[in-house]
């Protein structure tokens, strides 16, 4: 016995001062290989007597035991030692710069179409479209605005032909005649879009935006218009209250008409919308004129309803405090960049209209 | 239309305050634009303390004054004055000022060499006193916080500016507004002084109406006023016209412009010795001219409503006067004319002339046919007062007798348009102040429409004037309906919102730019597409519509590049224009990344921007927006803007007529026309429009779930084959082998050169094949090796590489 406690302690002791797996494998095998030391032992118990078999047998199995656990015990201390050195070598400097991030924007006018797009959905509107080249028909003749009305000085029209037939849009309101004449009422629609107008200086632009609205059903009537608007500017502004003022106005092709102002004031050189005692103009809107109603075939005795449009840059301006007009189509990269909008902020009810 | 609180009480006994009639104003639909005192000459000059007088370094006897004039910085002033000294309070006049001693207007000037910006005045110069020898020395206590304010109160009465929308022509006339104020509560009209003019004699010069088809003169109306004396108008005539933001030119010519803003009744006086015989209004005859006054000589079309005598024209009726026939100091006796002009006539003959006038704007708008009477007689009675002169009676042509326009108006329409009801009784109150004449029968009102509004014609009119008189503010705000009639937006709608956030996601900034472009960059870029001009385009560089979105967005990216901006994405969706009629327009993207990736980067190595940048980004954003990859084609037949070489087109499909989008290379000839300086420019576009709509809803659309769990084996193969041969072709014959068991083959290298044949190259693919029905054995694989080698070899003339 005392041999094996020897063995035991010996090499305990050894493997206590060794630093390397191979050795310490080395040291495995020396005691547990085919003539290892403890191997021999092992085989020396048949030559003994039965009962001090029991005895070495029962001990040999313990040093057996307990080397083999020394064993593995060190072979994970060295190992996590190495690991940790390598590990400690290998370490970078994770504040050098990651690899280039390209960051892609969208357009302030197509984020507040979206916007817009998103609020008047909640309330039921869909979407619209219509050609940019207009016929003088739609955009002026069927609205109510016949060629000797005075009210067509009021469009700077960009024509295409000499005869003043084709021209480009100059408001959205075709795209209401497009829709009531191509389907039944009611009708519910808004319709954004490009407009143009031959003028240009540092608060016009030949091509602006805006989005018409059309709700044409049996009993639309003006307080309808006042809530609709109402809700959206609310929602737009993303406040809770709203000053929002509805004056007598004219337009051709709604009566009655009106504008409709917003209060502002300017703190600390910023505008401050729904508050203060200054008035801006943010749309025109009416009940549609049962002329117009006429000439797309519907019945003005049977249906009314009421029609907006809204200038969409001008919108975004006031929300956004962007305060040239020119900017939005010069494609400056630092404007683009500054007054852009990440493409995963997609507007919308749920998620809240904006950041 | 402009005009003073004063001149409107001439028409209106009110107690209203100015600021409740300015509110007033703008509730019923007549929108204020200003309400201002009228600039004065002396608003110039303020009040200014001198900080520092020192000497001039080049005169002893000129001081360089620092002086605070209420701004941010202080200015220099040179200045002469022995008692300009520190701290003295005095009276500044900026450069532009005009004095009013000399009438001089200042500018900045060098005195000895120094600059002076303004001047300090003296009570001379400012015609308060003759005192001319020292500057005006004010006292502190009045004025020592009132530095940079005006020195001379402004004592013109303050004008209200209105912006008169086009259908309300009775509100061009300082009695039309006081007409709707005072139907809106805000005081009372006041009634018309009976006229007790005397009249002596007739008008003996004939007046005809010539009756001739679309004679634009219904009604001519004068008077004769003999021996009277023109001169300079009175001062309170003379303030009407200046607060109208006129020039006062003599009593005659005053009275009738007068006359026209107070009653919106244009009127024309003639020099009534200067006519030939007789006034004949007719329809000009083309290439007749006249000289009118404003001194420019009108070449006439036929059929222009003009006044004449027998010597030829004297003025175009309810637009210009002649020069031939106008009015002098010298005039004796005068011709005085009061007519109706028919709108459209009116406005048409203006527009081919291009002629702008007062009466032309009010005509266009439509007159009172009521008032020609009204009108001669006021301006009648005025010049007799001022100018003196008999009158003779008054002599009214006409031709078309007016009919009063009557509505039967249903007072339920009211309240069925704007959601509330108004009281019968308060209805008629405010249709009867507005001048409609009421009767009742039964329900039903029986409107005579007054004869100064001609917008009045039917029953939704009435609804507006009761609503515009009433207030918008009685008006409810009813909760949005929501019911909803379809879904908001259709399948191509969606389809441009996840294109254009996909594309903004790889890295592209948007731009929004005009639809219109030069047609020298267009040219570069239409391809076959019919040029379509703008016949008055705003600038010369802005003169077709795009038939590309390239032409604007490589402008701009070029304007970007050449402000250092090296790296650059950009892309624009909108309207690309095929022909000129309503609907020949495409929903295109147009992209562009210009310079290199991973530029400057420690880790990664850059390189130019490639082909297969934009391919990557066309492809992948057309899979996020739902294109099926698997039906995707690529052909390498591109428009010839792009490089002939390195560019593709994307088709849905391979028996598809129009690509869904184009990328590439630019083609050099262009980059260099354009005068582009860039390491490299890339570019795509997606036809929006030739994206075919699947009709089916995701829900609808989605395929069964299946996979394998069977092992998968990767094989790889190298073939050599001729240079022109497309991968995509070659990656097809593959598939085609077994498209069970070949999951997926990529192409993982492609290699020419060294060892390779010439007009050859070398193709690597990676193949996976797995079954979904047992797992394959090494006899299966071997098979399927074969097979696809000797397909390959077979239909493509490649070999297997050894």
């Amino acid at each position: 016995m005392s041999d094996i406690k020897k063995i035991k302690d010996d090499y305990i002791d050894k493997l206590n001062a060794e630093n390397n797996v191979d050795k310490v494998n080395n040291i495995k095998s020396e005691l547990f290989g085919k003539n290892g030391i403890i191997s021999n032992e092992f085989k020396k118990l048949g030559s003994i007597s039965v009962e001090e078999r029991k005895k070495l047998a029962s001990d040999l199995n313990n040093v057996k035991d307990e080397l083999q656990n020394k064993i593995s015990i060190k072979i994970q201390e060295i190992e996590t030692k190495e690991i940790n050195l390598k590990l400690e070598k290998e370490k970078i400097d994770v504040t050098l710069p990651e690899r280039n991030i390209e960051i892609g924007k969208i357009h302030p006018v197509s984020q507040v179409i979206d916007e817009i797009s998103s609020i008047f959905s909640e309330i039921g509107f869909s979407v619209e479209e219509g050609p940019d080249v207009e016929n003088e028909y739609n955009n002026f003749t069927a609205l109510n605005t016949p060629d000797n009305h005075p009210a067509r000085d009021m469009h700077d029209t960009f024509y295409l032909d000499n005869n003043k037939e084709l021209l480009l849009r100059t408001h959205t309101s075709p795209v209401q005649v497009r829709t009531m004449l191509k389907g039944k009422p009611p009708f519910k629609i808004i319709a954004p879009g490009r407009t143009y107008r031959s003028d240009s200086d540092q608060t016009h632009a030949p091509m602006f935006h805006q989005v018409e609205g059309l709700h044409i059903d049996k009993n639309i009537n003006m307080g309808h218009l006042k809530g609709c608007l109402n809700y959206f500017i609310k929602e737009f502004f993303e406040v809770d209250k709203i000053k929002m003022r509805f004056r007598p106005s004219h337009f051709p092709f709604t009566e009655p008409s009106a504008e409709v102002d917003i209060g502002y004031e300017i703190k600390n050189g910023k505008i401050v919308i729904g508050e203060g005692n200054k008035w801006l103009e943010i749309l025109g809107c009416g009940m549609v004129h049962p002329n117009v109603l006429k000439n797309v075939n519907v019945n003005p005795s049977k249906y009314q309803g009421y029609a907006f449009g809204i200038g969409i840059d001008r919108l975004g301006m006031l929300k956004y405090g962007i305060n040239d007009l020119r900017a939005f189509f010069e494609t400056d990269y630092r404007w683009l960049s500054h007054f852009g909008f990440d493409p995963l902020d997609v507007p919308s009810n749920y998620r809240g209209l904006s950041r | 239309m402009k005009f003073t609180v004063d001149w409107l009480k001439n028409h209106l006994d009110t107690k209203f305050s100015n600021n409740q009639i300015i509110d007033k104003l703008t509730n019923i639909g007549l929108e204020v634009e200003s309400f201002e005192s009228s600039t004065s000459e002396l608003d110039t000059f303020i009040v200014a303390k001198i900080i520092n007088a020192k000497t001039h370094p080049n005169a002893d006897r000129l001081k360089l004054c620092d002086v605070d004039i209420g701004r941010d910085k202080t200015i220099e002033v040179v200045c002469g004055a022995p008692n300009a000294k520190n701290g003295l309070l005095t009276v500044y006049a900026p450069p532009g000022s005009i004095i009013p001693k000399n009438q001089m207007k200042l500018s900045v000037s060098k005195i000895r060499g120094v600059t002076s910006y303004g001047m300090l005045c003296s009570e001379s110069e400012l015609l308060l006193s003759n005192e001319s020898d020292g500057i005006i020395e004010l006292k502190n206590n009045k004025y020592a916080n009132k530095i940079g304010e005006k020195y001379f109160k402004n004592t013109s009465e303050k004008v209200i500016d209105l912006s008169i929308t086009p259908n309300r022509p009775d509100c061009l006339g300082v009695r039309g507004i006081a007409r709707d104020l005072s139907a809106a509560g805000a005081g009372k009209l006041k009634i018309n002084k009976k006229s007790n003019l005397k009249y002596r004699g007739n008008q003996n010069i004939n007046v005809t109406i010539k009756k001739e088809k679309a004679q634009g003169c219904t009604i001519f109306g004068s008077c004769l006023i003999k021996g009277v004396t023109n001169k300079e108008s009175p001062k309170w005539l003379k303030d009407k016209i200046l607060s109208l933001g006129q020039k006062p030119i003599s009593a005659i010519v005053d009275i009738t412009n007068y006359v026209m803003f107070d009653l919106n009744r244009p009127l024309h006086a003639y020099d009534a010795d200067k006519i030939d015989n007789e006034i004949i209004v007719r329809n000009s005859s083309k290439g007749e001219s006249f000289e009118a006054l404003d001194n420019k000589k009108y070449i006439l079309e036929n059929d222009m409503c003009v006044i004449s005598d027998r010597s030829g024209v004297l003025g175009l009726g309810g637009i210009i006067g002649g020069a031939r026939s106008g009015t002098e100091y010298s005039t004796k006796n005068i011709l005085l004319e009061s007519a109706y002009f028919i709108p459209r006539s009116i406005r048409k003959t203006s527009k081919q002339l291009n002629i702008d006038t007062d009466a032309k704007f009010r005509f266009e708008r439509g007159i009172d046919p009521l008032s020609i009477e009204e009108g001669l007689i006021k301006a009648s009675e005025l010049i007799k007062q001022i100018c003196g002169g008999e009158i003779s009676n008054l002599d009214v042509n006409k031709i078309e007798n007016y009919k009063k326009t009557i509505i039967n108006f249903d007072p339920f329409l009211f309240e069925k348009t704007t959601g509330f009801n108004v009281e019968n009784k308060e209805l008629i109150r405010i249709l009867e102040k507005l001048g409609f004449n009421v009767s009742k029968k039964k329900k039903i009102l029986k409107l005579a429409i007054p004869s100064w509004r001609p917008d009045i014609t039917q029953p939704i009119d009435i609804v507006e004037e009761i609503v515009r008189i009433k207030g918008y503010e009685h008006i409810n705000t009813s909760e949005p309906i929501k019911t909803r009639l379809k879904p908001t937006l259709n399948y191509y709608q969606k389809l441009f919102h996840f294109l254009q956030r996909s594309v903004a996601s790889k890295g592209y900034l948007e731009t929004v730019t005009w639809s219109f472009t030069d047609s020298k960059i267009n040219q570069l870029f239409k391809e076959n597409d019919e040029e379509i001009p703008i016949v008055n385009p705003i600038s010369s560089d802005l003169n077709v519509l795009r038939n590309s979105i390239f032409p604007n967005l490589l402008f701009y990216l070029k304007k970007n590049l050449d402000r250092g901006f090296k790296d650059i994405s950009l892309f624009e969706i909108g309207p690309a224009f095929k022909g000129k009629n309503p609907g020949d327009q495409l929903t295109v993207i147009g992209a562009a990344r210009a310079g290199k990736v991973s530029r400057l980067s420690w880790n990664d190595k850059e390189r130019i921007v490639d082909t297969f940048d934009v391919k990557k980004d066309v492809i992948q954003s057309l899979y996020e927006a739902g294109i099926n990859k698997d039906d995707i084609v690529i052909d390498d037949k591109t428009p010839s803007y792009y490089h002939p070489g390195k560019s593709g087109g994307v088709y849905q499909n391979k028996n598809e007529k129009n690509a869904l989008a184009y990328f590439g290379e630019i083609h050099p000839n262009i980059i260099k026309k354009l005068d582009i300086k860039t390491e490299g420019l890339v570019i795509f576009e997606i036809y929006l429009d030739y994206i075919k709509d699947s009709k089916q809803k995701i829900k609808d659309s989605k395929s069964e779930y299946k996979f394998s769990d069977f092992q998968k084996s990767e094989r790889d193969f190298a073939f050599i084959i001729n240079k022109n041969f497309k991968s995509q072709e070659l990656v097809n014959i593959i598939k085609s082998v077994d498209d069970k068991l070949i999951q997926s083959v990529r192409v993982f290298d492609v290699f020419e050169g060294e060892n390779i044949p010439e007009g050859k190259k070398s193709i690597a693919v990676n193949v996976t094949i797995q079954s979904e029905e047992k797992t394959l054995n090494e006899n299966d694989l071997e098979n399927i090796n074969k097979l696809i080698i000797s397909s390959v070899e077979s239909k493509s003339g490649a070999k297997i590489r050894s």
